[in-house]
């Protein structure tokens, strides 16, 4: 029992790390055109929703402190209080999930989707305030990057969700206590990771070159 | 002697433990997961193989008369990426590996095993798919994919290939992450980490270049295939981006990936040499680590691919600098295997000769491999033929004889039955021949000037492509004689005991083949890899060598 929960920790570092890396392309992607279209991609960072996306952090930070009392609550064999932060992380996940579709369709209803993907709504910047230097083919370029890492993001919540709710089935059938709780701990390391994943992503889109638009 | 005495063979095996269709696509167990490989990658071989036939055939007469130019691009893609992504990432890991890595370090199957189930799913996903990409149209990118001609200009079936890929390259993920959970909690008693079989170690670097490497081309090419959808992007300088990014990214994981395909044959040869010497492999802990130091460098190197992309000349020269590097762990493995031969009682089976023959022919990919990092020397022979022979001296002179020896070296264990092994050597002899024939002249025609992925080619280089063809053709023989009496003797070959070499592994400690469970007790070891009996011991292995027949002459302590 003891080497097969031990198996199973280590399987899931091990599957965070390839995570890691898996993210670290589009990481590396991003940095690459941040540095060479600065003002491009300030320009549309600007055009992003600040007080959606800082909602969503604070939505993500509150259920990672749940998922951390879920499995605090399992190892001391609180059956009732495990229930309880389940069911809170999942509907912060979904809170989440909610809000970021509240941002594609802004982005929607703005022509902003990168490409010609949508019928009769090709990408068209006229929206977004440019910044001197800035040309609207980059602005596409960070749209288009900004949507392969939150759509990622958001693909990687999902499977968390679905995750926590086949725990919550088992949990709700009273299989998880002190002396059985690994499946709990192994899940809430996932959310932990997909939740620091947003943490870099938040600062990195959202948040840089802010200051530019002010003159600064 | 307490060394010698063999288990019994056991009624139940895990051949015969349950019969039908559904008790194989539905194993749990390591070693039926590993034929159900094995069986996928010959077959992906068989298609690889027609492939490279089809080029041999087409570049017999300098005119491109047998395939068109646009043909020729997609054989000679479908070729590599067959070869590449469902041959020689997963032959010799997911395969022998798959099969040994449970049963060398005394455990009952590997830490996952529904997951090691599903990685076969996925890879025979990816690999069908693949195929219906070639059948539908196939693909005319090169192996590579590169940008801009993969995402705007090519006009065949590069997302669907590139789902194949990417889904296969799961799979390989998977398979690193067992092994790497396995070899940390699943040891036996006594099994510490130098005591572990040199295979384990090759397999352990693999498994870190897998779970690191692979995410990385899998996110490349999803957003390649994103780009060409949605004709913008972050690869195509039309919409303002870097196609050499697009390089970066690939062979980041395109270059350790070669290192994937020849560490777990490293690791056989490991086994090989020090167990047909029948001696303490020479400086165990130095092969050990060479194979982690040649799994970190191998990330470190990438940029040797792009000497002539574009990139920086001072990365160039830093690339070219590691790359050097990385040749000083490959050097120490083969100084070590050849120190081992010295003083050693040597028998010339077939695994041994496919062994001797590994050592040859990577040391030549290996040399040649100086030769294209060496930043000058590379603008001269970048994309001609010399290329193309280095990396098949690696791919082919180097992994596959390495997984042919390994497969005739454990077969006993696997199915239960001997090879013949007078075709054995035989057959070895033929590979190697072929094998050399077939490249040695593109070295050649590659230093005169000729260029690769071309279907026509100037009249002077005739004489060398007819040798490659003919060598090619010799080598297609040789694969396909093991091919055949390796399904030959499953049926009809004498029966193996359980340990047919008289070796100390802990594989060769149970029947053949093992029982479901691996082993009837847990073992405890207390010997070091390689402990062979002192020499006047030998002479009870030179009479058992010879009762079992392998051997006429009494060998020599």
């Amino acid at each position: 029992m003891e080497q097969q929960r031990e198996a199973g920790t280590l399987g899931m570092w091990v599957f965070l790390v390839t995570e890691i890396m898996f993210f670290g392309g589009m990481f590396f992607a991003y940095t690459l055109y941040r540095s060479k279209y600065p003002q491009a991609f300030a320009s549309a960072s600007n055009h992003l929703s600040l007080p959606l996306g800082a909602i969503n952090t604070g939505v993500l930070i509150l259920s990672s402190f749940t998922m951390a009392l879920a499995v605090y609550s399992a190892q001391i064999g609180k059956r009732r209080n495990l229930i309880i932060c389940l069911v809170l992380t999942i509907i912060l996940g979904l809170s989440f999930l909610g809000i970021k579709a509240v941002e594609y369709k802004d982005k929607y209803v703005d022509n902003l989707i990168p490409g010609r993907l949508i019928p009769g709504r090709p990408f068209n910047a006229e929206g977004v305030h440019l910044l001197p230097g800035a040309s609207t083919q980059n602005v596409e370029m960070f749209y288009w990057i900004y949507f392969a890492m939150t759509g990622m993001h958001a693909l990687h919540m999902v499977i968390g969700v679905g995750l926590l709710s086949v725990i919550l089935y088992f949990a709700v059938r009273g299989r998880y206590g002190p002396e059985y709780h690994n499946p709990v701990e192994i899940s809430g390391l996932y959310w932990h990771f997909v939740d620091i994943i947003w943490i870099f992503l938040f600062p990195l889109l959202y948040l840089l070159g802010r200051h530019l638009a002010h003159g600064g | 002697m307490e060394e010698f005495t063999l288990p019994a063979p056991t009624k139940v095996n895990y051949l015969n433990a349950e019969y039908g269709l559904k008790s194989w696509l539905l194993t749990k167990d390591h070693k039926r997961i590993a034929l159900l490989y094995l069986g996928s990658v010959t077959f992906f071989f068989f298609i690889g193989g027609v492939y490279a036939m089809l080029i041999r055939l087409e570049l017999l007469t300098p005119q491109g008369d047998l395939l068109s130019s646009t043909t020729y691009n997609k054989v000679f893609t479908q070729h590599g990426i067959i070869m590449i992504f469902f041959f020689l990432i997963p032959a010799i890991p997911a395969s022998l590996g798959n099969f040994l890595v449970p049963m060398m370090i005394g455990a009952k199957d590997l830490a996952f095993p529904r997951i090691n189930l599903l990685s076969w799913y996925i890879y025979l996903a990816g690999g069908l798919i693949t195929i219906y990409a070639l059948i539908a149209g196939g693909v005319d990118t090169g192996w590579t994919f590169y940008a801009p001609y993969s995402t705007t200009f090519s006009n065949s079936y590069v997302i669907l290939t590139g789902v194949g890929v990417f889904i296969s390259g799961f799979s390989s993920i998977l398979t690193g992450l067992n092994f790497i959970v396995t070899v940390h909690t699943m040891r036996a008693p006594g099994m510490t980490w130098f005591r572990m079989p040199l295979f384990i170690w090759a397999h352990y670097a693999t498994a870190l270049i897998m779970i690191l490497g692979t995410p990385v081309v899998a996110i490349t090419i999803l957003l390649l295939a994103f780009e060409r959808l949605t004709h913008v992007g972050i690869f195509d300088p039309a919409v303002g981006g870097d196609p050499v990014l697009f390089q970066h990214l690939f062979w980041f994981y395109s270059h350790p990936a070669v290192y994937i395909m020849v560490l777990p044959g490293m690791g056989i040869i490991s086994e090989l040499i020090a167990n047909f010497s029948r001696k303490n492999i020479f400086g165990y802990s130095f092969v050990a680590f060479s194979s982690l130091a040649i799994a970190v460098f191998g990330f470190l190197v990438w940029g040797h691919h792009m000497f002539v992309s574009g990139q920086s000349v001072y990365a160039g020269m830093i690339f070219s600098f590691l790359s050097f590097a990385v040749a000083i762990p490959s050097a120490i493995k083969v100084f070590n295997w050849t120190a081992t031969l010295y003083k050693g009682s040597i028998s010339y089976d077939t695994p041994m000769l496919y062994a001797l023959g590994f050592i040859g022919l990577f040391t030549i990919g290996g040399m040649t491999g100086l030769f294209l990092a060496s930043i000058g020397l590379d603008v001269h022979v970048h994309d001609t033929y010399f290329i193309v022979a280095h990396f098949h001296y690696i791919m082919v002179g180097g992994t596959l004889l390495a997984y042919l020896g390994g497969l005739h070296y454990w077969w006993p264990k696997i199915s239960g039955r001997m090879y013949p092994e007078g075709w054995g050597r035989f057959s070895a002899l033929v590979v190697f021949i072929g094998f050399n024939l077939t490249f040695l002249p593109q070295f050649i025609a590659g230093y005169m000037g000729m260029p690769r992925r071309y279907h026509a080619y100037p009249p002077e280089f005739q004489v060398l492509n007819v040798l490659s063809s003919a060598g090619a053709s010799i080598l297609g023989v040789g694969l396909l004689i093991p091919m055949v009496y390796l399904i030959w003797s499953m049926r009809y070959g004498k029966s193996a005991e359980a340990n047919p070499w008289h070796l100390p592994g802990l594989e060769w400690r149970t029947p053949s083949p093992p029982p479901t469970q691996n082993f009837l007790v847990t073992p405890v070891v207390t010997w070091e890899a390689y402990e062979f009996a002192p020499p006047e011991e030998m002479e009870v292995v030179g009479r058992l060598r010879r009762e079992s027949g392998l051997d006429e002459a009494p060998i020599r302590g």
